[in-house]
């Protein structure tokens, strides 16, 4: 389990290449102090202010019926929008990673655009399209759809600031895995299908699992977007982040930090899924090092 | 449209779907920000971001976005260098918890800021005694945008750092250069274009960032009012137009910010290439 990081010990002589002790230690102290500062005391504030006023009124705070209406609304609307950036990701992470055609830079580019943007603009894209004064707004407004300030609003533009996650985390997984073992499957008489089912899927699981435990936090915790596009209704259009903020703005700092803890669990969650499948996909990648020496070593015997 | 022919099924349909969807879901949505600018006049439109409001929340943006992400150039160098090079207890929980700011929801990010930095909070409380406000100051929307870009410069250096060969460092060292020397003219040279792509990549995410500035940043016109907040304003007088001239502004600049990382980022792979 433990990684050979650290100061190397070769044969020329570590001292003339590390730092004295006293450096080193120094080094150390401003790094840990930093992330204190920054990382691990916003972290603990959260769950320090929810369990404040003890573990009754955090059960409180989370019970009331908005909230869990807002968690409703924030769970469908991760259930509709992770599954269609799943397909999406494994669709253009296979496309990108295994074909070569005209264009593919930047059909990457285009992917990474949501990135780029920021929240406010993504929501307000909805607001110009679907809205009133929008595009599309009066023909809806005859049909009577409301689409913006509503919930198909909220998930719409949650699939747009989620939709490069799975595909992102993918592509690279793909490229290195490369295509001779999906090419012997097809070679011996496998349909698409079964070679995706079989040899594909296997390969890419941890990878797919990571994007969309990524795709699934953001599509959780998405304020920005979400704020533009929601009608702000309590126990209607609100989803987590949002009860949040209007409880923090009402001064209900301890609900609004029970709530909030419940977000900062699953970001929690979301660092130690990443953290096991960039140890078993490590595994994974040194194994496959070792296949390709031992098939090397096969080849110069012969 | 194929470059070479390969015996792998899927490619027709995986291009139309994935064309499709990104039409969907991104481009028809996006052309809707110049459709809408189209129907301003160029002065209504050059009014409209050059307003003093505007120019003021740009220059917040620029200012706090170029801090954050400078503070996260020195702290990051070093995080990557000490996680790289040293062994120490807790290494590990700190490797893991760097990518917290892309985990966490910005509004958490934004509420714990928030209640650090104010005045009774754990940090505000010292600082006001010598006098240092953070909360609803530009200062606090610096402490929000570092907050948030902080993995992006020690992601991007880490690999390159572990993938460097240390012969060169030991031939420095023997021909007699100090470690200093060493440092900066052999093993920094070699992060430069890592360094640069997690600066843009910080920068970039910064000048976006919303939801964990609101909170901090007190939102005062003219003061502490960020773009991305200006154009949430705008939306909320159901000034539409005058928030899409500024989302564009804002759009055009996130493009070329984003060329630049693309070529910062192929200068980064030629320079691993290479090694």
């Amino acid at each position: 389990m433990k990684r050979c990081k650290g100061i190397q010990k070769g044969p020329s002589g570590e001292s003339i290449i590390t730092e004295p002790i006293w450096l080193q230690k120094m080094l150390i102290g401003v790094a840990v102090g930093f992330v204190i500062l920054f990382l691990i005391a916003p972290l603990l504030i959260v769950f320090g202010q929810a369990l404040a006023k003890g573990w009754g009124a955090y059960w409180e705070a989370i019970r009331e019926p908005d909230t869990l209406k807002a968690i409703q609304l924030t769970l469908l609307t991760a259930a509709i929008s992770v599954p269609l950036n799943l397909i999406f990701g494994v669709v253009a992470a296979w496309l990108i990673a295994k074909f070569d055609f005209w264009g593919k830079n930047f059909l990457l580019t285009l992917i990474d655009l949501p990135f780029a943007i920021s929240p406010i603009i993504s929501g307000l894209i909805f607001v110009l399209l679907f809205g009133l004064q929008g595009l599309l707004g009066p023909w809806l407004s005859q049909y009577n759809i409301k689409i913006v300030f509503a919930v198909p609003g909220i998930i719409l533009a949650t699939i747009f600031v989620t939709f490069p996650f799975v595909a992102r985390e993918l592509i690279p997984v793909m490229q290195s895995l490369g295509n001779e073992e999906e090419e012997a499957a097809i070679v011996l008489g496998a349909n698409g299908w079964q070679m995706f089912f079989k040899v594909t899927l296997p390969n890419i699981k941890w990878g797919l699992l990571y994007g969309v435990i990524l795709c699934n936090a953001r599509a959780m915790g998405e304020f920005g977007a979400v704020s533009v596009v929601s009608g702000h209704i309590r126990g209607q259009t609100n989803t987590i982040p949002l009860q949040v903020e209007i409880l923090y703005n009402e001064y209900n700092f301890t609900a609004a930090f029970a709530v909030a803890s419940l977000l900062a669990l699953l970001a929690l969650i979301t660092l130690i899924v990443k953290h096991v499948v960039e140890w078993k996909s490590g595994r994974h990648h040194s194994s496959s090092v070792q296949i390709n020496r031992f098939k090397e070593g096969i080849s110069h015997e012969y | 449209m194929r470059k070479t022919q390969s015996i792998l099924p899927g490619f027709g349909p995986a291009l139309g779907y994935t064309l499709t969807y990104i039409s969907l879901v991104l481009l028809i949505p996006l052309a809707m920000v110049f459709l809408k600018t189209l129907t301003m006049s160029w002065e209504t439109f050059w009014r409209t971001v050059t307003d003093p409001r505007v120019l003021a929340s740009y220059r917040l943006s620029f200012l706090a976005s170029f801090l954050g992400a400078s503070i996260n150039g020195i702290f990051g160098l070093l995080l990557a260098w000490v996680l790289v090079r040293y062994r120490f207890p807790g290494q590990r929980i700190i490797d893991a918890l760097l990518d917290l700011p892309f985990a966490m929801p910005t509004a958490v990010a934004g509420i714990a800021l928030t209640t650090l930095y104010s005045a009774n909070g754990w940090f505000g409380r010292y600082l006001e005694n010598v006098g240092i406000k953070v909360a609803y100051t530009p200062l606090g929307v610096v402490v929000a945008l570092t907050f948030i870009g902080l993995p992006f410069v020690v992601r991007t250096i880490q690999p390159v750092l572990q993938d460097l060969d240390k012969e060169y460092e030991e031939a420095a060292a023997s021909l007699g250069a100090s470690r200093w020397q060493t440092f900066s003219r052999v093993i920094f040279p070699a992060l430069v274009p890592s360094w640069l792509t997690g600066f843009a990549l910080a920068f970039a995410r910064a000048l976006g960032e919303y939801g964990s500035v609101v909170f901090i940043s007190g939102n005062m016109p003219m003061r502490t009012e960020i773009t991305p907040l200006l154009i949430r304003t705008k939306l909320e007088q159901f000034d539409y137009t005058g928030a899409t001239a500024i989302a564009l502004v804002m759009m055009i600049i996130s493009f070329i910010l984003l060329l630049i990382i693309n070529l910062l980022q192929n200068w980064n792979r030629r320079r691993m290439a290479s090694h």
